[in-house]
């Protein structure tokens, strides 16, 4: 009994260590946020005055929202079209033999490894050339391309676990491959796709690079783009406040993502990768 | 059986087999395995095309932009130098240090990452109670914006603005080399660790619980069986960890950018690539740069992947 307790006790302090540790900084640019621009230097941690001010402040200014709806709009056209494309290679990855496979594999592997960087001077020149500079599909492209090696793996790992016997019943009873993909196989990998899309979606919504590369006004620039060329929303205010809402704004998602798709990313992000 | 309808019947097949891949065993086979090729390779051409369009064909434009002078303040004056800009790369102290910047992060965060990610595996593998509440938390600082964090720490350690700078003697770190880097160190290990502890979660988790419970009735203590038993049997988990976040770390640019924006000799490699072509606006020696790093990273992969042998992230999975 007494070692029960003292075990939980353990592992109660040891929980709450890792909280606390994640909290501080989370809580510190809340309490930022809610400060008013005159207690912005005042170091300490909470606010004695809260306001809305700074969220008033970016909800109604273009340099934030247009850059929030530019997020969201690329961050799903991106995972829609990454997850597709991922589906398909990933089903002839993990059913069919065909020449080139391990090739894809390395291929998808050297691009999760790729410092984006070297990407970033040929893809402005190119995008520049191709007038894509600027635009939703001068970011979603490449982010397409970045998210399809994590959608690969997932979902390979994920088509490897359903059982083979189901798709030959369906060849047996006349499907072809590819309705037997799209009718059989599509429906039971459907939790695979959906945990590949949260994990798509949060790399776009995260990636910083391009957005700041590949964008020179708020007509693309995604929202942490926007946050690093903040000023204020008036000439007059610092914008440690805007910026502190805005980082919250942003964050709120992903807070929601993880606390209710925990166990899917948790999943995702160690059925792929860590096969080894 | 009509013999003769059968030989008018049976002179197409030859030219149409597929029809009738149901009387002939052999050629049913052959047959699919072609459509078997033929739409596995299909399946994959989306992918492929966007992988190679994105990254295959800008890196080798960038070998080719990096062969000629090409600043695009002056496009009149494009001309093929050879390797004259790896040269005047190579040469730079300020390539060198943002090298040196770059290996400092990246060992520092990975290794701290790793006695902590470890830890933190531990934690969320045997915690009694509340497993799902760790998950999730630990959860947020990876999927955290980057930049939203980093503004966090950014404002925390400004000296008159910040909780941690009055903590420590309204002190102002970002203003000097070692205690930025520190700085930049913290806050990526800050947000990283939970991914490397879900990587290791999973290697922890293959580890057979008998063999623990064998070496615990044999006497083994705590730490004799975490580094006997449990750390060879997660060698691969490592080293998967270990390559997924050492390429990385060796990338950073986002919380650099924001909390000193390279100032005070603190700028990598990719903050080095990015400044080249924003600010100097020179393609060329930009596009250097941007091939350099990646031989450094491609250079690091096949070391780890040469370590691993068949155990290649993957392999399992082309197989």
């Amino acid at each position: 009994m007494d070692i029960a307790i003292k075990q939980k006790l353990g592992w109660g302090t040891a929980n709450t260590v890792a909280v606390v540790i994640v909290a501080i900084p989370l809580l510190w640019i809340v309490s930022l946020s809610f400060k008013t621009p005159g207690a912005i230097t005042d170091p300490s941690f909470w606010p004695a005055h809260w306001t809305w001010g700074n969220y008033s402040g970016i909800l109604t200014s273009s340099t934030f929202v247009r850059p929030l709806l530019n997020s969201i709009g690329i961050g799903l056209i991106a995972t829609l079209v990454a997850v597709v494309f991922a589906s398909m290679a990933a089903y002839a990855v993990a059913r069919l033999a065909f020449p080139g496979k391990r090739l894809l594999v390395a291929g998808a592997l050297l691009i999760s490894l790729f410092p984006q960087i070297s990407l970033v001077t040929p893809l402005y020149s190119i995008e520049r050339a191709l007038r894509l500079f600027n635009t939703w599909p001068g970011l979603i492209i490449p982010y397409i391309a970045f998210g399809l090696p994590m959608a690969v793996y997932i979902l390979a790992a994920f088509f490897q676990q359903i059982p083979w016997q189901l798709e030959k019943a369906a060849k047996i009873d006349g499907a072809t491959p590819w309705q037997a993909f799209t009718q059989v196989i599509a429906p039971l990998a459907a939790p695979g796709m959906f945990t590949s899309a949260i994990l798509v979606f949060m790399f776009c919504w995260n990636e910083f690079l391009f957005a700041i590369s590949l964008t020179s006004t708020t007509s693309a620039r995604t929202a942490p783009a926007a946050l690093a060329f903040f000023s204020g929303s008036s000439q007059f205010t610092t914008p440690t406040g805007p910026i502190a809402a805005a980082a919250v704004v942003i964050t709120i998602p992903i807070i929601i993502f993880v606390s209710v798709f925990q166990r899917r990313i948790v999943s995702g992000l160690t059925s792929g990768a860590v096969k080894g | 059986m009509t013999t003769s309808t059968e030989t008018v019947a049976v002179a197409a097949p030859p030219q149409a087999p597929a029809k009738h891949r149901h009387r002939h065993k052999k050629p049913q086979l052959s047959d699919g395995a072609r459509a078997e090729r033929r739409l596995g390779l299909l399946l994959c051409a989306p992918a492929v095309i966007v992988m190679i369009g994105v990254a295959a064909y800008p890196i080798c434009y960038a070998v080719y932009l990096s062969l000629q002078k090409y600043n695009l303040a002056l496009p009149s004056q494009v001309k093929f130098v050879g390797l004259s800009n790896y040269g005047a790369v190579l040469s730079s102290p300020y390539w060198w240090q943002a090298l040196k910047v770059t290996v400092i992060i990246t060992v520092f965060s990975v290794a701290l990452e790793l006695v902590l990610g470890m830890a933190l595996a531990e934690l969320m593998f045997r915690t009694r109670f509340s497993r799902g509440l760790i998950r999730t938390v630990a959860l947020i600082p990876y999927g955290i914006v980057t930049v939203a964090a980093a503004y966090g720490w950014l404002y925390a350690w400004t000296p008159n603005e910040g909780y941690l700078s009055a903590l420590f003697n309204n002190s102002a770190p970002l203003t000097s080399t070692v205690p930025s880097l520190a700085i930049i160190i913290l806050a990526e290990v800050w947000k990283t660790t939970p991914f490397m502890a879900l990587l290791l979660l999973s290697g922890l988790a293959q580890v057979p619980q008998n063999l623990e419970k064998a070496a615990m009735m044999d006497g083994a203590t705590v730490w004799q069986r975490f580094t006997r038993i449990t750390l060879p049997l997660m060698k691969p988990a490592i080293l998967v960890a270990l390559l997924f976040r050492g390429a990385d770390a060796f990338r950073i640019f986002d919380n650099i950018f924001v909390l000193t924006g390279g100032g005070h000799n603190t700028y990598s490699v990719s903050i080095l690539g990015y400044d080249n072509l924003f600010s100097a606006l020179n393609l060329g020696i930009g596009s250097a740069i941007s091939v350099l790093i990646f031989i450094c990273v491609a250079i690091m992969a096949a070391a780890f992947i040469w370590g691993f042998g068949a155990k290649a992230p993957g392999s399992d999975l082309a197989k």
